[in-house]
């Protein structure tokens, strides 16, 4: 506040008496940018450091194993993190292979095809999607689409596709609502914003000129689409898609409302399961102080982190050897 | 200039309300009692002036609160452990008794309608009773006709009281429940889906045609729920209702319990609700402040003396008059500061 008061009126000074009085202001200026600096990187650190070193106890306890041991028995104290980053996985794998190609269309549909005055709206539409806090979705889930999901998808699926091999196992089960695939949904209608954003943003920045050119030899809008469009903004897209994985490997609430909360592994698409985050919040509130049960959910905490990080890895790296090629 | 006169207004604010509040109490943990415990307070307040800020944020960290003495007094729904209370110096007393009730979700079956025992209840949490036309739950209902139709169990996603209370009956009831399973404010669950808080198991239990899931009664009561009838220790099927309860804080054996941790799971008697549990209060034995501890006495023993109508108005059930007294008696001889008794009636 007061580099800044100082700042300000060393840049007044200046202007009505034109004397270089910034002599003092400027390191505090300089000061101040290198804190705000260095203060994300300490926070980040700490972060770190805390849910490792908060989580240690847990590893010490259960060894490596913990990562992949799918037992959850807060009865006995043997905690696992298996059933948790699998369900984290397979529920942000289902919502971006629900809101990939939901998002495509919409941002071609957005910037090729859409009339004018249909565009705004539209926009707006994806925005205001992105702006409903994480917990509407949640009620707005388990009201609405659970019951849906119930009565409409899951019966007739069951019926039709479970009785197949292999793929059957996906299909089984009791038609509860709540599970995998509804999370996954949810998911997906909250991170098609950002994927939508991105790729529009991208497809925007396609030159007119390449477009028009393939109009202009006879292609079709798929063929700009798949040849011109796709193919020059392909880089940024990974990047868009990763990041919504990102975002929805750490969605909590609205999980939390319609994933079922089973500790138990299972491969159907129906089955109730839980996420690491979903985990967190439904345990946190009750882990005794300095209890096995209080370390395992900070370890969870870590591997959260520990996987988020390397989604956001690999998306950079993905995108910066597509732009050395 | 501005800035540091509105700084200095929002200060001398701050100040001021720190003093009007200065007798307050503050308290947290459970979620269970905090509506009793709120309306207790605002009660308390019109006839003492003394405050209750009373924080429902779970009886873990209602524990960490109270262990670290961040708050003047803690709340857990499950009892503390005699080794925890005796290190970190803490008397546990009862405050409040609340029930466990079954809901269910079948067509044509009213409330009260469907007989269950607590064996069954536990097989179907199991996963070993999957049907609801099941011979086992057919037998226990005679009279009514219940469809060819999975049983989807229902259960409390988040940890909390209420599913210690339910998992320790049915450890009591079933060997292979206490050895499979056991009961814990969470426990690793063999069957079904979890929901989170009241709200979540009984809407989880209202979307699926075949659900049964657990809620505490004052939930159940407040939303005209479909409870069933439990069978108790005496062999009688009993509907959930608050004579029922009063029977099982009566049958409880508070002689014989240490910290006051007395199970009024499954208790004997002729009308007694099996599922029945007190809440806990946890004060310290050496506050750091004399007078502040008094005055959580003060409320509790008000709450004890007048707050009954309020709690039986919410549906808890109010301590029997003697548990109270007990009560009186630990607070006299065990709440010392200085080595004084802080309250002396």
């Amino acid at each position: 506040m007061d580099a800044t008061l100082t700042g300000n009126q060393a840049a007044s000074a200046m202007a009505v008496a034109r004397k270089p009085t910034g002599r003092l202001s400027d390191p505090i200026f300089v000061g101040v940018l290198w804190a705000s600096g260095i203060f994300v990187l300490i926070l980040l650190g700490l972060i770190i450091a805390m849910l490792f070193e908060g989580g240690l106890p847990a590893l010490r306890e259960f060894g490596i194993q913990f990562l992949w041991s799918t037992t959850w028995n807060p009865v006995t104290e043997k905690f696992g993190a298996g059933v948790m980053v699998f369900g984290t996985i397979f529920s942000a794998v289902i919502a971006v292979i629900i809101a990939l190609p939901l998002s495509f269309g919409i941002a071609f549909f957005l910037t090729e095809i859409a009339p004018g005055p249909l565009r705004r709206p539209i926009g707006v539409a994806i925005q205001l999607l992105a702006a409903i806090p994480s917990i509407i979705y949640g009620m707005w889930g388990f009201f609405v689409i659970v019951p849906l999901m119930a009565a409409y998808v899951q019966p007739p699926l069951i019926d039709l596709l479970g009785p197949l091999p292999v793929i059957g196992a996906l299909f089984q089960g009791p038609p509860l609502g709540a599970g995998m695939l509804t999370a996954g949904l949810i998911m997906a209608i909250m991170i098609l914003p950002f994927i939508t954003a991105m790729f529009v943003e991208v497809l925007e920045s396609v030159p007119p000129m390449i477009k028009e050119s393939a109009y202009g030899v006879g292609a079709t809008t798929y063929e700009v689409y798949r040849n011109v469009s796709v193919p020059y903004g392909r880089t940024a897209m990974v990047g868009a898609v990763m990041l919504g994985l990102g975002r929805a490997l750490g969605e909590t609430m609205a999980v939390t409302f319609v994933i079922g909360n089973a500790t138990r592994m299972s491969a159907s698409l129906f089955a109730p399961g839980s996420t690491i985050a979903s985990t967190i919040a439904n345990e946190f509130p009750e882990a005794g102080p300095g209890s096995l049960k209080l370390q395992s959910l900070l370890e969870l905490g870590f591997i959260l982190f520990v996987i988020s990080f390397i989604v956001l890895a690999l998306s950079r790296l993905l995108v910066r050897s597509k732009l050395k090629g | 200039m501005k800035l540091t006169r509105i700084l200095g207004a929002a200060a001398l604010t701050l100040g001021l309300s720190s003093a009007a509040f200065a007798a307050d109490i503050t308290g947290a943990g459970a979620t269970f009692p905090a509506p009793v415990y709120q309306a207790w307070a605002v009660a308390y307040k019109d006839k003492s002036g003394t405050g209750l800020n009373y924080q429902s944020i779970g009886s873990g960290a209602g524990q960490t609160q109270i262990f670290n003495r961040t708050v003047d007094f803690g709340a857990s729904d499950a009892p503390v452990a005699g080794d925890k209370l005796a290190a970190q110096k803490l008397l546990q007393f009862p405050a409040v008794i609340g029930s466990v009730v079954a809901i269910v979700n079948l067509d044509g079956i009213a409330a009260n309608q469907l007989n269950l025992t607590g064996p069954v209840l536990a097989d179907i949490y199991l996963g070993k009773i999957t049907k609801w036309n099941d011979p086992k739950i057919a037998a226990l209902n005679k009279g009514s006709q219940l469809p060819d139709l999975a049983i989807v169990p229902v259960y409390r996603s988040d940890g909390s009281g209420t599913t210690f209370v339910f998992a320790s009956y049915l450890s009591a009831v079933s060997p292979e429940w206490k050895s499979n399973v056991g009961a814990a404010t969470s426990v690793q669950w063999p069957a079904g889906a979890g929901g989170k808080g009241n709200e979540g198991v009984a809407g989880t239990v209202k979307n699926t045609k075949g659900a049964i899931g657990y809620v505490e009664y004052i939930y159940a009561s407040s939303n005209s729920l479909i409870t069933t009838q439990l069978q108790n220790k005496a062999g009688k099927f009993v509907a959930p209702t608050v004579p029922s309860f009063q029977a099982a804080a009566a049958n409880a054996d508070w002689a014989g319990a240490k910290d006051f941790a007395a199970s009024m799971i499954d208790t004997p008697g002729e009308t007694t609700w099996p599922i029945t549990s007190a809440t806990f209060i946890l004060l310290p034995k050496e506050p750091k402040s004399g007078p502040q501890a008094a005055e959580v006495i003060k409320f509790f023993d008000w709450a004890f003396k007048d707050g009954g109508s309020i709690a039986e108005k919410l549906h808890y059930i109010p301590l029997p008059a003697d548990v109270a007294n007990r009560v009186r008696d630990a607070w006299k001889t065990e709440v010392k500061f200085d080595g004084k008794p802080v309250w002396t009636n």
